[in-house]
């Protein structure tokens, strides 16, 4: 079973929601990463999301821009980033990992190439922001083959008919981006949102997770108890980019965020059972 | 037979329902931007059937832009260099003096039936953002267009134009401050502001149905150039020459001509300092097949897959990828992609301006280059087809500048 199939059905037992962070890797400095990833599980996050620096990326708002800029000062590659994951594993061969990041990258390397490092490393599973299942055939062939799980995103504007295609494809978790905009962006409904994942997973049947524009505690306890996890970005990445000049601070003070959400979601839910 | 008629025939062609060129092209966007691209590649085939729409789009072209722009036999320099029989495709004539509009109107034409209040664009030496904020202005649409900070320095005449037409032009501080990231913003505005934007992509690249619809509204270009040549010169052309940055220019004055198999074509990328400096753009000649901005095409990433900034004298050529229909007609042989380089090009806008009382844009001067190269090989009998794709008052500073000359 992947991990992360076991993580979700472990979370499910105990009622709890995933707590998903997202870093950059290799920001600011590439050893800050690995250190920070084992604070994140330690501060109660049950999924890390690892975002691979590229130069043009799209998807994002300005301060995920801002730390892809930083790690590439340093160099940081995708091979580097598959690297990072194979040191944390080293201590931790349970939490589930998963890449996000861009498809020129991973098409420069090669799709086999890299499911097979990526496999090898212990990574879980690929978000790729600007591959929809459309173009992916060959991607998704190459990943399967290695037991990586194929996630997609599904935004306000995917069709019933477009849900339909991505459910065929999905391996994992749905994400569901829950604005229209860039991340880190400041507009979410959260009452279209529950809508929306009610209507995602009555056609897939896996969990869904909710990401863009998560901020805070109560945003993250809200959105939990409609959907199966919350994905929070570019508020740790904030931290990082203050904190640049302190990197020794970045594993705190992302902690110290981590644990106010993780309570507040599972006050919710505690409460929900009571 | 209508200009739109032979469009509507174009479409039936390549690329393939994803808007793939062989392996090409496509779809590579964020999950968001796939319903609003349905839309308009829906809207786009269904207008081109509208007779009203039609008959605007004809209209516009003869009257707003300027169409048929002439063809023009350079005989004065055509007797220097003593070789082929040189015309040009005299798309500097267009109003706001490029081929730039040809697009914009009909993308503006499109908006506006689609309901759509907001037009953006991404400029890089600010020739599509003038174009896009002079049919916005027109059209009465609010009018935002993404310029990198380095070329809102370089090109500050433009920016005025723009301001001046009532466009906002947002700088992009943002990866290299130029053409590519100014795409990248643009495209973060479209994602957010889907409901009531129409994003009016300046070259034939983006993802589909963009490649498509910017070479079907350039091919005006080479409808009007054959016919002309036809008539002037009793025959087609044995050569077709036009510089490619994007490369819509270049796939507006090919694609008409695509199945006269007796017809050379050649796209002149910008080899800016030299090819072996790595200074250049020209990904055709020295990249490799990779994503960005919503297609697969050649493109000048390191072997990490980030992308490489470029370089060239001219800005409307700065850019590290191509349209995806180039990368096709490379891999299948039907076009030859060559390199000119900052200095040849320079010679190119100094000889034509002299000899022929024509100042070419410094993009049109890469065409113009290669042309006389090409000339120099042929006979007098042999006749070659240049797309004067922009006139060069906009590059005056720059080469002034190269030549030590205060203004």
């Amino acid at each position: 079973m992947s991990r992360l199939r076991k993580r979700f059905e472990n979370l499910c037992a105990r009622r709890r929601k995933a707590l998903i962070p997202f870093v950059t890797a290799g920001d600011p400095e590439p050893s800050v990463t690995v250190p920070l990833m084992h604070a994140m599980v330690a501060a109660g996050a049950d999924i890390l999301e690892i975002g691979v620096p590229f130069s043009d990326p799209m998807a994002e708002g300005p301060v995920i821009q801002r730390a892809c800029e930083r790690a590439l000062v340093h160099g940081t590659s995708l091979r580097d980033v598959v690297a990072m994951i194979a040191a944390f594993r080293v201590q931790d061969t349970e939490t589930p990992v998963v890449l996000m990041g861009y498809l020129n990258p991973i098409e420069i390397m090669g799709y086999a190439d890299f499911a097979h490092a990526a496999a090898a490393a212990g990574i879980d599973g690929v978000i790729t922001v600007d591959l929809p299942p459309e173009d992916a055939d060959d991607y998704i062939c190459a990943l399967r083959k290695e037991d990586i799980d194929t996630i997609f995103l599904a935004a306000p504007t995917t069709s019933d008919a477009r849900l339909a295609k991505l459910a065929r494809h999905a391996r994992g978790f749905v994400y569901y981006v829950s604005l229209k905009g860039v991340t880190g962006a400041a507009s979410l409904a959260p009452t279209e949102v529950g809508e929306r994942v009610g209507e995602i997973k009555a056609q897939v049947d896996l969990p869904v997770v909710v990401g863009f524009g998560i901020r805070d505690a109560a945003t993250a306890a809200h959105l939990s108890s409609i959907a199966d996890g919350v994905v929070v970005g570019s508020r740790l990445v904030q931290i990082v980019a203050e904190n640049e000049a302190h990197v020794e601070n970045i594993a705190i003070q992302i902690g110290v965020q981590l644990k106010a959400m993780r309570e507040a979601m599972d006050r919710l839910q505690t409460a929900d059972a009571g | 037979m209508s200009d739109v008629q032979r469009i509507r025939e174009g479409c039936q062609n390549v690329p393939d329902e994803g808007g793939h060129f062989g392996p090409y092209g496509g779809r590579f966007v964020a999950e968001t931007l796939m319903a609003p691209l349905e839309e308009l590649t829906e809207a786009y085939h269904h207008f081109l059937q509208d007779e009203a729409f039609v008959a605007e789009l004809d209209a516009d072209l003869a009257d707003f832009v300027g169409r048929p722009s002439p063809l023009y036999y350079a005989r004065s320099w055509s007797e220097q260099l003593a070789g082929a029989r040189i015309y040009f495709k005299r798309e500097d004539l267009n109003h706001t003096g490029a081929h730039k509009i040809n697009n914009t109107v009909g993308q503006a034409l499109l908006a506006k039936r689609m309901g759509k209040k907001r037009v953006i664009a991404e400029t890089g030496a600010g020739q599509h953002g003038v174009a896009t904020a002079t049919v916005a202005a027109r059209f009465g649409m609010k009018c935002v267009v993404y310029m990198g900070a380095e070329d809102i320095q370089r090109q500050a005449i433009n920016v005025y134009r723009m301001r001046l037409l009532g466009a906002e032009v947002v700088p992009v501080e943002s990866g290299s401050r130029t053409l590519k990231d100014a795409l990248n913003e643009a495209m973060r505005d479209w994602v957010t502001n889907i409901d009531d934007t129409f994003y009016i992509i300046g070259t034939a690249a983006g993802p589909h149905p963009y490649p498509a619809m910017v070479r079907d509204f350039q091919a005006v270009i080479g409808r009007e150039a054959r016919a002309q040549i036809l008539r002037q010169a009793g025959r087609l052309p044995d050569a077709l020459i036009a510089c490619v940055g994007g490369g819509s220019n270049a796939i507006g004055l090919f694609h008409p001509f695509i199945d006269d198999g007796d017809v050379r074509m050649f796209g002149v990328e910008a080899a800016g300092d030299g090819l072996e400096t790595g200074r250049h753009a020209a990904p055709l000649a020295t990249g490799r097949p990779g994503v960005l901005h919503g297609n697969r095409t050649y493109l000048m990433s390191d072997d990490n897959g980030q992308i490489i900034e470029t370089h060239s004298v001219s800005a409307g050529l700065d850019y590290p990828g191509v349209g995806p229909e180039h990368s096709w007609l490379k891999d299948i042989g039907r076009v030859e992609y060559v390199a000119i380089d900052n200095q040849q090009a320079l010679a190119a806008f100094h000889a034509v301006t002299r000899c022929e009382g024509i100042m070419p844009a410094l993009e049109s001067s890469h065409a113009l280059a290669y042309c006389a190269q090409l000339a120099a090989t042929m006979t007098q009998e042999e006749i070659i087809v240049v797309n004067l794709s922009g006139r060069g008052d906009k590059d005056i500073h720059t080469v002034a500048a190269i030549d030590g000359w205060q203004l």
